[in-house]
């Protein structure tokens, strides 16, 4: 991010000015180092702190160590909790509109392509064999430019995930756990907020991206929505399809607690997530067991539910 | 009171009339105490239950520490009591700010907000040839992550893992989920012992290694 040397094996403390020197811009620059640098393999940094200068002594570097990661890591802590749900928001719905334009893009910058060169494939990996071409004269070069313009929006559609990935658990720690740090996000784009999220019924949060087939069930031309955009998680999707009902059940019925512990309490609750697996074996334990009539045990949204073998 | 099997800085203390593991230190957890001693509950941490259950840990106190997995530095505030210089990695920030705050009094202890999955972001602060990883992570992959974090350790080192089944995969058995991780562990490691750690922690292994070097 910042305009450190990137040198890739070169410790957090290159750069710092040696002790005893006045170090006052010095102390922000090494704790970006700490938060941002990387190195492909640890080395004695200690002893090349002493050799360098940067320390007296070993001592010495530990206690600037201390010091820089003390303070860096509080940095990052308070910054990742500035991000709140509507920053998540924008990320999620950038990136799918970053994904949307990339496809379409590449599907025209593919197809002028396909005009100009003989070997044009179509799709994003397509685009970046394009984008790579050294072009020859206007035409080739507009073509060209498109298709690295495809490239750049998929790349930003990368950093946009990986922004997502990491805010996520900031704002709903036991809702990205749960759900993943994307359908996180999605889960609280659709309802608005953590805020709203948190005090949506289960059944609303069940069906939360379903909404034309539930309003087709509501006139009376279709049958109730099992999931909505919960469908995309794993217990909803490996789960066979005549035990999916119960499985997006019981994962909406926690998901919603997920949200209103964040919302309310903000704390990590380990029984939540426990419970909910306990309830996902019982349901999956069933195609083992062969018969689809299932346990007869509906899981009103579950606050007992896991209790049945529980270990409490 | 010195016990021999436990390094040298861990002692078995009385502390509100009973018999328990303790490590001297600033209070971080509202942990019972006594004459600054901290008591040390082995029900809260896999490492004092490995310690507690006679896991030869290879640790006498004093060592150079990679500890994965700090969340909100619980059990890494022990280890940075009886061990040296002391690196604590936590991925989540809401944790992280409690890590920060066992941190601050410690001096040999150096919280980092990083990701155990991708040891080159912080392979620039942490140093060379640990003298132990201790690993608690709760994520998918667990013997991935110690084995990515190899790098770190020392060859005659020691990794002191607790592979938690129910990350890997809760419909499988237990059973077969440590074999499995014991398997991707055996590339990069040479296993020491394991030993189920339910006595203190559910559906647990405990398991000490040493790496393997060609």
């Amino acid at each position: 991010m910042t305009d450190t040397d990137d040198s890739a094996d070169a410790g957090w403390f290159a750069g710092g000015s040696p002790a005893g020197s006045e170090a006052t811009d010095d102390e922000s620059a090494l704790r970006a180092r700490i938060l941002d640098g990387e190195a492909d393999q640890p080395r004695d940094w200690p002893g090349l702190a002493v050799d360098s200068g940067f320390a007296g002594s070993s001592d010495y570097y530990y206690d600037r160590l201390h010091e820089a990661t003390v303070a860096a890591t509080r940095e990052a802590v308070r910054e990742r909790e500035r991000a709140d749900d509507q920053q998540l928001i924008h990320a999620v719905r950038a990136m799918d509109d970053c994904e949307r334009t990339a496809n379409e893009l590449a599907e025209r910058a593919a197809e002028w392509a396909g005009s100009l060169f003989d070997d044009a494939e179509p799709g994003i990996e397509g685009a970046r064999a394009v984008a790579e071409r050294e072009p020859d004269g206007e035409l080739e070069r507009r073509a060209v430019s498109l298709a690295a313009r495809v490239v750049d929006l998929a790349a930003e559609r990368d950093a946009l995930a990986e922004t997502i990935d990491r805010i996520a658990p900031a704002v709903a720690p036991n809702l990205a756990e749960m759900a993943g740090p994307e359908l996180a996000a999605r889960l609280i784009a659709l309802a608005g907020g953590l805020e709203p999220l948190a005090k949506k019924p289960s059944g609303t949060v069940q069906v939360l991206g379903a909404e034309d087939a539930l309003f087709a069930h509501l006139s009376g031309r279709a049958p109730s929505p099992k999931h909505g955009i919960i469908y995309t998680h794993e217990y909803v999707r490996n789960t066979r399809p005549e035990d999916r009902g119960s499985a997006s059940r019981a994962l909406a019925g926690k998901l919603t607690l997920a949200a209103r512990v964040d919302h309310y309490s903000g704390e990590r609750r380990e029984t939540l997530h426990e419970e909910l697996r306990e309830r996902m074996a019982t349901i999956r334990a069933r195609a083992e067991e062969g018969d689809g009539s299932g346990d007869g045990g509906s899981d009103g949204g579950g606050d007992t539910d896991a209790d049945t073998e529980g270990d409490a | 009171m010195t016990d021999p099997d436990l390094p040298a800085g861990v002692e078995r203390r009385e502390i509100d009339g009973e018999t328990r593991l303790a490590t001297s230190g600033p209070p971080v957890y509202g942990e019972p105490t006594a004459d600054g001693w901290r008591a040390w509950d082995p029900g809260r941490s896999k490492l004092g239950g490995m310690f507690e259950l006679g896991f030869e840990t290879g640790l006498s106190g004093g060592e150079a520490v990679l500890y994965l997995g700090a969340a909100s530095g619980t059990t890494v505030s022990h280890v940075a009591d009886f061990a040296g210089p002391t690196y604590a990695v936590e991925f989540a920030p809401r944790p992280a700010r409690d890590l920060v705050e066992a941190a601050e009094p410690r001096e040999r202890l150096f919280p980092l907000l990083k990701d155990a999955r991708t040891p080159t972001r912080y392979a620039h602060v942490v140093e060379s040839d640990v003298d132990a990883i201790v690993q608690d992570v709760a994520t998918r992959g667990q013997a991935e992550v110690a084995v990515r974090n190899a790098r770190f350790l020392a060859d005659d080192g020691r990794l002191l893992l607790a592979i938690k089944a129910r990350s890997e995969d809760v419909t499988a058995a237990p059973e077969t989920v440590f074999e499995s991780a014991l398997d991707r562990l055996r590339e990069a490691y040479e296993i020491l012992e394991t030993g189920r750690l339910d006595r203190f922690h559910e559906d647990h292994l405990g398991v000490v290694a040493t790496p393997k070097r060609d």
